[in-house]
């Protein structure tokens, strides 16, 4: 998106031929076959498929949570792999993760602020931050994702879904990092609420400069929130690039099916839609 | 749910038992009996030795207060002394199994891989040892010593508590706040420490009082079989066995001996459950707010109309059912709670569908759209019930009919298919069973008639008749719903009730499902109510739409007119939230604040806290209906200025 | 399914001897010298150097164990130290009333526990609260207490049944049943109010799901929905504590034993103990193995039966 900048400031993320098997032993599946991708700084990769694409195992992957079976990650420039395991934790810091179900992401038995603090607790102890700080840090960061400081001292269950999906951004903030893996996380949420938690993560982009990798099986709202997309299937790349242009014009078979089965708010839309899949199915049955 | 509970919420697990009665009293007897036995020394009113035979085998009296034994000897005391024998060694039994168990049952749940593989199998073997023989071998072998045989049941009852401290921390392990603490690089011991202890520690107080019960049990069957100290030591299990030979003399002696015991253990239970319950509502908002109550069977079925809310004459004429329609709801309220001190989910709920007709049930979570389907069918859960109001299905009325005359209307005339698939259908079964039990359910019907019509259905819903041979488990969730759809054709509803039928799948099946639905609609003429957060899929299937907002239906239109030109804010508002359609780059419009739950529903207008059109007017009243042309309807005052504003945004 | 059989057949073998291993090991840990507290302080040097042979116990405990071993799988357990009989004798003479104790108070807690829990969980109310009630005075009363009130009550003061003793089922199946109901009853208290207990929660659970609100709303009829789907969904986790009642009713048998008077393991093992027999201990140990181990593999069997995700697989 950026395109005078690619030579001083790397991509923040590239994935090369990524291959992460699931199970162990006989029962060994690869889930993941030969994705590549990359996410220039400060921009938001969107990854689409549907259950069972193997969107949120390339997300895991990246995270550091599942094993790599073959391929390389690179965080700003270094093979996550071949991190010493001294320096993973550091690696945390910078690299955090939004997940999809606000209840049972944040701990019922702690209080939002040890929610928010805990991230800190592992940084070295030369850069660790004192209580102070951490205090400061969390009262800044609850009101910037729109919650009462006072949130601090209360539990989780105190909190509707998106004000748990605001908590969980403001924990992922805590240690400033520079990507953040935003796993389904407004699937859950009503449609008023979802408006609410994007157009916060698209403010935090901005002002912050992070770049976010957003898995959802969401078209429209993938579409508004990346910069690029990647649709997987089957566990492979069917297609990438441009938001505008996968979105708009589609080149794959698969991309345009799953655009054509997502309903659209709009019954004359919705219709053309309907008659264009039924035509296409027509078309492949006669073939 | 709000952030803005009146209450602080307290999660101090000891302050909610004190909350129960029945904890608090458990918990003062056990402290009693405790306390006694290790101030036995000072507060015996006897040497539990001495013996006096001028007083034997007596009855209570104000000098013994629990009576005397076949030597004179005070039983009270003797209880008292054989309390620190007895619960010595269940605390030593119990400390004993908690020091094995929970460092094995954390390691085996929460590592996982070898380890736990490893612990399960010693866990097999010590659950296939018979106890009971190997605490008499060591009884045997160590010559009657108590200490090691309680360690030895200590050590055999551990296999159990492994695994349930190992099923506590593999379900805490599941959830996504360990993820998030592994991703910020927090170690294992630490996760498990801050995460993972806390969790299993209400667990680990109930198994431990749970347990405590069973080995005093043991303790004292062991005393009582003579194993423990030698007589004239005082145990509990002891003055059983004395107690026993002297049965027929003085039968008073197997009271205070076997009731002590029993006291005990009924204490350790009771205080156990206390314990389970207090541990549950801990972390839930429900454990806030009293009486809530688990599902019964049948439990709000019978719809009782509530002569208290007679509508008055204003609303009479709104409130006539429509003769032509299929189904008229009027004024339909539903509480849930205690009868005259119930939450409303629903109020004055006005809709008609036609025959044929589908018809889109839309809101957000908390706008009381499942209760309003769920109460058509008289299926609300637990203690929910209809306050007031009217269903007639074609001219009959459905509120007030028992259990036995609604199952003549659930199925045959009414039928429904829920959101989750994958959860509706019985797995214990074949699903060729259960589509075969819905056709039964309303016909006497043979078995190769009942067969036939199977193997039609599964075709109707375009599946292959050798699913019916499948069981759950083995399908997909779109086939899963594809059965669900079978079993409601069974009856050959007049009406379908669709709640979410497609938000748990994938778009592709979803659009299968969908288009399944179109046909089977035109093919039956049935009429559908479509319940559904998504407009696209209102969009796709719906000609006409209700839409709720906090319990109430604010705006019902033609699908056509409702997408171009909402006639109530808040339909105006949500549609422009959906990122469909939006620009990218720019943000998304938002409502702003939450929807209200029913406790804070003001009296004027749901929606006015949240409306950027409401004025003091909006405030003060409740809002009616508006009927507009086009046979739509909107509950809101300031339709004029809501459309002047969209064709201002227009042009 | 077979697999799962040969599985569990494979682990029994090796169960014996882990639990048999186990006694041994316990046995090496004896502080002082067993011939020695057997024949107590009187007894000479001469006399426990005897009885040491005699036992064996000169032997390094590993081929004392081996010695044994080899006996066992010959159906040979050894001879008890005092009356010079051959284990398995002893053993075998007394299985058919424990047997018959046991299976009888299984059936009875399976059905009784089934019935009054699904019963409690449908019609709720004052049923659910009595068996609650019930139940915790179930759990609370030790076994052999309740025995002993039972012979008090019934036996002693309103003369109804034979307070004790046993009669074989061969020689008078009348007798065998009439003499079996008060030491059934007493095994089965506790048992029953567990499984009760858990039946009832069970159900509740499976009342609330989907699928039978499903059920409902497609018109199948309120008995037929408990009967067929609530009573088989709840019965899987119901069959574990059924289970695990079955194998701690070896406890409470030794103890009802002794009560009743009744001539079965348990009433022979205690006097093995008391009498620090140990060859005698030893076997019914391994019995009572054998017996745990039936009762599992016939749970899973069940289990397999009920669930078809297992029966599948």
């Amino acid at each position: 998106m950026s395109a005078p900048d690619t030579l001083q400031v790397p991509d923040i993320l590239e994935v090369e031929d990524l291959a992460v098997d699931h199970g162990v032993g006989r029962k060994r599946k690869r889930a993941v076959n030969g994705v590549s991708f990359s996410i220039p700084t400060g921009s938001t990769l969107g990854l689409v498929g549907e259950s069972g694409s193997g969107k949120t195992t390339t997300g895991m992957a990246i995270l550091g949570m599942l094993p790599i079976a073959s391929g390389r990650v690179l965080f700003e420039g270094r093979d996550i792999t071949a991190i010493p395991r001294g320096e993973q934790r550091a690696l945390g810091a910078r690299r955090q993760v939004i997940f999809q179900d606000p209840y049972s992401s944040l701990d019922p038995t702690k209080t939002i602020g040890y929610t928010l603090a805990e991230p800190c607790r592992i940084a070295a102890r030369a850069d660790r931050m004192s209580a102070a700080q951490i205090a400061e840090r969390q009262a800044m960061l609850l009101q910037r994702v729109g919650l009462s400081p006072d949130a601090a001292r209360r539990y989780p269950a105190q909190f509707s879904g998106g004000q748990r999906q605001r908590i969980a951004i403001a924990r992922a903030l805590m240690l400033s990092p520079r990507l953040i893996v935003c796993d389904e996380p407004v699937s859950a949420l009503d449609l008023s609420v979802q408006a609410e938690v994007l157009n916060l993560l698209v403010e935090l982009q901005r002002d912050l400069g992070l770049s976010l990798l957003f898995i959802s099986h969401d078209l429209s709202v993938v579409r508004h929130i990346s910069h690029s997309i990647v649709v997987l299937r089957n566990g492979a790349v069917v297609e990438q690039g441009p938001a505008g242009r996968v979105y708009d014009e589609p080149a794959d078979q698969y991309t345009r099916s799953l655009l054509a089965a997502a309903p659209v708010p709009d019954p004359a839309e919705q219709q053309a839609r309907r008659d264009e899949r039924h035509r296409r199915r027509m078309e492949d049955d006669s073939r | 749910m709000s952030a803005k509970s009146p209450r602080a919420m307290s999660t101090g697990l000891f302050r909610r038992v004190l909350r129960k009665p029945l904890g608090v009293v458990s918990g003062v007897v056990l402290i009693l009996i405790v306390g006694g036995s290790l101030a036995a020394r000072w507060i015996a009113p006897y040497d539990p030795l001495a013996q006096d035979f001028s007083i034997v085998k007596q009855g209570p009296s104000a000098a013994h207060l629990l009576g005397t034994d076949s030597l004179g000897r005070d039983i009270l005391s003797r209880l008292l002394f054989g309390g620190q024998e007895s619960l010595g060694g269940v605390l030593v039994a119990v400390v004993t199994m908690l020091i094995i168990a929970i460092p094995l049952g954390i390691l085996a749940g929460y590592v996982g891989g070898l380890a736990d593989r490893i612990i399960l199998r010693v866990v097999d073997v010590l659950l296939s040892i018979p106890g009971t023989i190997i605490t008499l071998a060591v009884l045997a072998i160590f010559n009657n010593s108590m200490f090691v045989a309680m360690v030895s049941v200590g050590v055999l009852a551990s296999g159990a508590f492994i695994r349930v401290f190992r099923s506590a921390a593999l379900s805490v392990r599941q959830e996504l706040y360990i993820g998030a603490a592994r991703v910020a690089g927090l170690g294992r011991l630490r996760i498990m420490a801050a995460h993972v202890l806390p969790q299993i520690r209400g667990v680990l107080l109930v198994q431990v009082t749970l347990f405590s019960a069973a080995t005093l049990g043991i303790q004292t069957g062991l005393a009582f079989l003579a194993f423990g100290p030698p007589p004239p030591a005082p145990t509990w299990g002891g003055m059983v066995a004395e107690a026993a030979s002297l049965i027929q003399s003085s039968p008073w002696l197997l009271v205070p001996s076997g009731g002590i015991i029993a006291v005990t253990t009924l204490a350790l239970c009771l205080l156990g459950d206390a314990l389970r319950d207090a541990n549950q509502e801990r972390f839930t908002l429900a454990g806030l707010e009293r009486g809530a109550r688990p599902v019964r069977a049948g439990a709000g079925a019978v719809l009782v109309p509530d002569a208290a809310t007679v509508p008055d004459a204003d609303r009479e004429e709104a409130l006539a059912p429509n003769p032509d329609a299929l189904l008229s709801v009027r004024g339909l309220t539903v509480g849930f709670g205690a009868p005259g001190r119930e939450t409303t989910a629903i109020q004055r709920v006005d809709f008609d569908i036609r025959p044929g007709e589908v018809v889109g049930l839309v809101g957000e979570s908390g706008s009381g759209k499942t209760v309003t389907a769920l109460a058509l069918l008289g299926l609300l859960a637990g203690n929910g019930r209809i306050t007031g109001g009217s269903i007639r299905l074609a001219g009959e009325e459905l509120v007030g009919m028992s259990n036995a005359e609604l199952r003549t209307v659930r199925g045959a005339r009414i039928a429904m298919i829920s959101q989750e698939p994958m959860v509706s259908l019985d797995p214990s079964f074949r699903v060729g069973y259960q589509i075969g039990e819905a056709i039964r359910a309303h016909e006497r019907v043979g078995r190769a008639e009942t067969q036939r019509r199977t193997r039609e259905l599964l075709a109707s819903v375009r599946l292959d008749p050798a699913v019916a041979d499948r069981y759950p488990h083995e399908i997909s969730g779109g086939m899963a719903q594809r059965i669900a759809i079978a079993m409601a054709l069974a009856g050959r509803p007049e009406l379908l009730i669709a709640d979410e039928p497609t938000t748990a799948l994938d778009v592709t099946v979803q659009a299968d499902i969908l288009d399944l639905l179109r046909t089977l609609q035109e093919e039956t003429g049935m009429a559908i109510i479509l319940v559904s957060h998504d407009w696209g899929v209102v969009a796709d299937l719906c000609s006409r739409a209700i839409v709720m907002y906090a319990g109430e239906v604010v705006e019902r239109a033609a699908v056509s007119e409702i997408f171009a030109a909402p006639r109530h804010p808040y339909t105006a508002a949500l549609l422009r939230s959906n990122p469909h359609g939006a620009r990218p780059g720019e943000p998304l419009p938002t409502i702003g604040g939450a929807v209200p739950p029913p406790h804070e529903w003001p009296v004027g207008c749901h929606f006015a806290a949240r409306c950027p059109l409401a004025t003091e007017a909006c405030r003060q009243a409740p809002i009616d209906m508006a009927h507009l042309p086009g046979h739509r309807s909107s509950r809101c005052i300031r339709i004029d200025a809501l459309a002047a504003e969209l064709s201002e945004v227009a042009s | 399914m077979v697999r799962l059989i040969v599985n569990r057949l494979l682990l029994s073998i090796v169960l014996v001897v882990i639990s048999s291993i186990a006694i041994f090991f316990l046995m090496s840990l004896v502080p002082g010298d067993p011939a020695r507290s057997i024949l107590g302080a009187a007894a000479t040097p001469d006399s426990i150097e005897r009885l040491r042979q005699q036992l064996g116990l000169d032997q390094p405990l590993l081929a004392q164990y081996g010695s044994w071993l080899l006996g066992a799988l010959r159906g040979d357990l050894g001879e008890s130290v005092f009356t010079g009989d051959q284990v398995v004798t002893l053993i075998l003479a007394r299985v058919p009333v424990t047997a018959s104790l046991i299976l009888l108070s299984t059936l009875v807690i399976a059905a009784l526990g089934t019935a009054l829990g699904l019963l409690s969980a449908v019609r709720g109310g004052v049923l659910g609260k009595v068996l609650d009630v019930v139940s915790l005075v179930g759990l609370a009363l030790p076994s052999y207490w309740v025995a002993i009130l039972l012979v008090a009550l019934v036996a002693v003061a309103l003369r109804i049944f034979p307070a004790t003793g046993y009669f074989a089922f061969a020689d008078d199946p009348g007798r065998w049943l009439l003499g079996l109901i008060l030491p059934v009853a007493a095994l089965s208290l506790g048992g029953v109010t567990i499984v009760a207990k858990q039946m009832r929660d069970s159900a509740m659970d499976v009342l609330a799901r989907d699928y039978i609100r499903v059920l409902r709303a497609t018109g199948v009829r309120e008995s037929s929905i408990v009967l067929k789907h609530v009573l088989r969904n709840s019965a899987l986790p119901s069959l574990t504590v059924v289970g695990l009642t079955v194998v701690g009713s070896l406890t409470g048998a030794v103890f009802v034993e002794n009560v009743f008077v009744l001539p079965g393991l348990g009433t022979l093992v205690t006097q093995a103990t008391t009498s620090h027999d140990l060859p005698v201990v030893l076997g019914v140990g391994v019995f009572f193995t054998l017996f745990v181990i039936v009762v599992n593999l016939a749970i899973d069997l069940l289990y397999g039966v009920l669930n078809p995700k297992v029966r599948v697989s």
